[in-house]
């Protein structure tokens, strides 16, 4: 699936300042490690060593937080766009 | 050449303790943990006595070495320094030896808390040279923002849900800033501003400037402390939307510890919440040190953020305080209302009731133990959320303009009142 991803001005040192990616994934997870391949050490800066998206990150598939979907199980289709937004913001 | 920063150090990232420079940022790179201004407290024990405070004009800017600007504040001089008041009469109906309000539907200029860190955050974005500000609001932030910057000559863009009240709507165009009402909850709203802010060089109060701006709740703590005769009380309830405002109030309770403005004492910090948007009391209740989003659906709008940035410290504060959390339902919100209004002739919004209708939960359950002390925080004016109460707090009585109707009108009270 040909996706898009946001990325947040924290990790655009690790993508060029590139922000907004094309990837190919079927999943949020599959879309970390493609991120991962592309832009090499992306995926550490979302992900905790348990394998969860860390506390302070937001991931949204088309505005809608991942935790009310299936979180990184979460499918995409094409066209779908991924935003990974800093979670302290707000209130 | 070296700017000058005042009492600050650097900005340090909460979770992994690197440190940034002095600039409009709020997120570590590396963990995305929230950064937070480090202070020179060595300096600013010197500086800062309790003769100096009570030298200086009753705003919050006297507690000024504590607040996260370089020079003199250059906007909301005049914040702060709300009335403390004893509540006799609400604590005799909650049947509680001692009651205390800390009325902010009262704070200058637009009647709530958020003054308080709008004048820290737009001075402080002065400083850093901005000349537009914006902001992601529930409401009473968006009125602030919007109010403050037009003194300062700023130009204002808040970004609201498009279900707010009326009050609050109006409360934010009037003073002519540019006010985008977003087709989502706050949460919606918040994230769509995270992604403006990181494109447009603005100053968001409270997401680039959000280690600044949160600070500024703290001046509401120090109040408390030397309102109370520069004591620690022993419980404190405080209203939790994004738990920004539970975790500044315990800050400045340790800071002024800290410095010796107060003895150290045992103190408890209550969080309370909508049952309707409670995923930090949820969580604390259950035992959680982390909480679960949820989309809000309660008439505290002010209170309606259902993925709350400060959640996991809130509940940090509360468990390392010994503090609980509650919820109560739209109905409690508004007898919460009515009580404060009924007791102490105070009018809170929504949040507020939230507050009163805790408060009374806790003092209930014996959570809050009826021969001690509690503050409440009472953060906004209920003349903003008429829409909540409306049809709730009793009807006018209407007669034609005769004394006889007037007559019958008494007596038709007299029989009920003896019934």
């Amino acid at each position: 699936m040909s996706v898009k991803v946001r990325i947040p001005t924290p990790l655009r040192k690790l993508t060029h300042d590139e922000e907004l990616v094309q990837i190919d994934a079927a999943t949020v997870a599959a879309a970390f490690t493609e991120l991962q391949n592309r832009f090499p050490g992306i995926k550490e800066r979302l992900i905790d060593d348990t394998g969860n998206v860390r506390k302070f990150v937001n991931v949204y598939v088309n505005e809608e937080d991942i935790r009310f979907l299936q979180n990184q199980q979460t499918t995409l289709k094409d066209g779908d766009e991924i935003s990974i937004i800093p979670a302290i913001a707000g209130g | 050449m070296e700017k000058a920063t005042g009492f600050m150090k650097a900005l340090k990232c909460r979770e992994c303790g690197r440190e940034y420079p002095l600039t409009a940022n709020h997120v570590c790179e590396f963990d995305f943990g929230p950064l937070e201004v480090v202070y020179d407290y060595d300096r600013i024990k010197i500086a800062l006595t309790r003769e100096v405070i009570q030298s200086r004009p009753k705003s919050m800017w006297r507690y000024r070495e504590l607040l996260p600007i370089a020079h003199e504040p250059t906007v909301g001089r005049e914040v702060g320094f709300t009335p403390l008041i004893k509540a006799d009469r609400l604590a005799r109906r909650f049947g509680i030896r001692e009651l205390w309000i800390k009325n902010d539907t009262v704070n200058y200029p637009t009647l709530s808390f958020k003054d308080r860190v709008v004048s820290v955050a737009l001075s402080r974005a002065r400083e850093l040279g901005f000349t537009t500000v914006a902001c992601a609001s529930t409401g009473n932030l968006a009125n602030s923002v919007a109010a403050n910057a037009a003194a300062a000559g700023l130009k204002a863009y808040v970004f609201i849900p498009s279900d707010l009240e009326q009050g609050k709507i109006v409360n934010s165009l009037v003073y002519g800033a540019t006010v985008v009402a977003i087709k989502g909850h706050y949460d919606e709203v918040n994230r769509l501003c995270a992604e403006i802010a990181g494109k447009y060089q603005w100053a968001f109060v409270n997401v680039n400037m959000r280690p600044y701006y949160a600070e500024g709740s703290k001046s509401m703590g120090f109040e408390i402390l030397e309102q109370s005769g520069w004591k620690i009380p022993k419980h404190t309830v405080v209203p939790m939307a994004s738990g920004s405002l539970l975790t500044k109030i315990h800050k400045s309770y340790q800071e002024a510890a800290k410095l010796g403005l107060v003895s150290e004492a045992k103190y408890h910090i209550h969080g309370a919440q909508p049952t309707g948007c409670s995923p930090i009391s949820v969580a604390q209740k259950a035992g959680l040190d982390f909480f679960k989003p949820v989309k809000p659906n309660t008439i505290a709008k002010s209170l309606a953020i259902g993925t709350p940035a400060d959640g996991f410290y809130a509940l940090k504060v509360m468990k390392e305080t010994n503090g609980h959390a509650d919820d109560v339902s739209d109905d409690l919100i508004r007898q919460g209302i009515k009580d404060l209004a009924e007791c102490e002739g105070i009018f809170c919004e929504t949040a507020g009731g939230v507050t009163v209708a805790v408060a009374k939960k806790l003092i209930a359950s014996g959570r809050i133990p009826t021969n001690d002390s509690a503050v409440l925080c009472i953060t906004g004016n209920g003349l903003k959320t008429l829409d909540a109460v409306v049809g709730h707090v009793g009807e006018t009585r209407e007669i034609r303009p005769s004394l006889r109707e007037f007559e019958g009108l008494l007596e038709a009270e007299n029989r009920s009142v003896n019934a």
